[in-house]
């Protein structure tokens, strides 16, 4: 019996993780590089300029763009050697189930950079550990469906082309600016102590590119699958 | 009667160069076809086409009566094996065969694996790592992989390259099995005398043309290799 769309996306979404889990080397290097980014920003920081409620959440980001460009950069690379893509074309799933499993794998990835990364910027730049950053998680894991739909996208189209590394951040950056955008306000709304109903039109504004960029890539995908 | 492999005026360009050209045939179950020809003369891609991983320019590719492109369930039936092994090296033999049962709905996924990998005589490395295997017993696991479903089509190419003279007659035991059982098969290769001894019918393939196509039993083994080289000419 064919597998069903949900069935063979988490099949996907397994293999994508347990390859990962066995290497870890894609996750320790997109984990050392946020660190770092974060580290960076902390030392090239004048905090008798800038409030570091005003910084925080451009860093936050930032390091998460760049982290989510870096990590979206292997997912289609693994299925270059040896050709295993054909292996997932071949079976009788439908294609819109290898986008959303790897968007999936690709989701739980960059959540798991996020969980390091949001502490460790609220550590160096004293935010208060209470609710606001309990909701920013929430902001974070929202935004990082719409970032991880597109990148996925990108990933797949790009993969194919001697230029992957240049063109993945060249074709997904335009789309993340209303993403980053929605996510930074609503990160500094809900930083600065503000009542959070005045974080709600950023947050509708990411559960509307979620849900567009969501469904239009899944749709696009196979497209993006013919020689 | 329905065919349980056809192709229909198939074609493929790539840019302006014709990789196949207008190819048709057809085969029933339990028939399998030896195709030869030189290099570049466009068999990988009939085979790609013949799996629906390649889109054709024109013509079409039908698995039992149904289009292969645009009905997922016709791959259902399709076995592929080409010169990549498709494996993933970061995983287990196992874990290699079990996600391709899983792709294609295998009810019983531990049965149809250790059966694969027992046929392909690789089941005791089950544990290994791909990437720690040697390039031949890569080989038999990708053979295994591409026949955990089962498939009443099977679409080999080369399939014995790489192959030990164990895994070379796991892979003929295991064909001589299909096709017992009614598989129908493509089997590309250079090796005229292994690709007859399997096969129902022969053609050779070049410039992307099917240039002869005929039953093995019509065709005079002795002096095909001379016919077939006196027919491609220099590309031999």
């Amino acid at each position: 019996m064919r597998p069903t769309l949900l069935s063979s996306t988490w099949v996907i979404a397994r293999k994508d993780l347990a390859i990962e889990f066995r290497t870890r080397t894609a996750f320790l290097a997109v984990l050392v590089f946020a660190v770092l980014g974060v580290a960076v920003f902390y030392f090239a920081w004048d905090a008798t300029a800038v409030a570091a409620l005003d910084l925080a959440p451009g860093v936050l980001w930032v390091i998460f763009t760049f982290s989510g460009l870096l990590s979206l950069q292997r997912s289609f690379g693994v299925e270059q050697a040896e050709r295993a893509m054909d292996g997932l074309l071949l079976s009788p799933i439908d294609r819109e189930a290898i986008f959303l499993g790897k968007a999936l794998a690709n989701l739980l990835f960059v959540a798991g950079i996020q969980l390091v990364t949001i502490p460790a910027v609220a550590l160096l730049y004293n935010l208060s550990l209470g609710r606001p950053l309990l909701i920013l998680f929430g902001v974070a894991l929202l935004a990082a469906v719409g970032l991880v739909a597109i990148g996925t996208l990108f990933s797949a189209m790009a993969s194919n082309t001697r230029l992957a590394e240049l063109l993945l951040p060249m074709l997904s950056l335009p789309f993340f600016v209303p993403v980053v955008y929605g996510a930074a306000q609503a990160t500094s709304t809900l930083l600065a102590g503000r009542p959070s109903q005045e974080a709600w039109p950023f947050l509708k504004l990411l559960i509307a590119f979620d849900l567009v960029f969501l469904v239009a890539c899944t749709l696009a995908f196979p497209y993006t699958l013919e020689e | 009667m329905t065919r349980v492999l056809e192709a229909v005026g198939l074609t493929r360009t790539f840019g302006g160069r014709r990789a196949v050209s207008d190819v048709t045939l057809a085969l029933n179950a339990a028939e399998c076809l030896a195709l030869f020809g030189p290099n570049g003369a466009g068999k990988t891609t009939l085979l790609r086409l013949l799996a629906g991983l390649l889109k054709p320019t024109a013509g079409l590719a039908r698995i039992n009566g149904d289009p292969l492109r645009g009905d997922a369930s016709a791959r259902a039936h399709v076995g592929f094996i080409s010169h990549q092994s498709m494996l993933y090296g970061a995983l287990t033999v196992r874990e290699n065969v079990v996600l391709a049962a899983r792709l294609y709905g295998v009810s019983d996924v531990r049965a149809a694996t250790e059966r694969a990998l027992r046929h392909m005589r690789v089941l005791e490395r089950g544990d290994a790592l791909v990437r720690a295997l040697s390039r031949g017993l890569q080989q038999r696991v990708s053979i295994a992989r591409a026949l955990v479903h089962e498939p009443r089509v099977l679409l080999l190419d080369e399939p014995y390259t790489g192959l030990d003279a164990l895994g070379a007659a796991a892979l003929t035991d295991t064909l001589a099995r299909l096709r017992g059982d009614g598989g129908t098969m493509v089997l590309v290769t250079h090796n005229i005398a292994e690709g007859l001894a399997v096969a129902t019918h022969a053609a050779v393939m070049h410039g992307g043309r099917l240039l002869r196509l005929e039953r093995r039993d019509d065709l005079d083994s002795a002096s095909y290799a001379d016919e077939y080289r006196e027919l491609v000419g220099g590309a031999a």
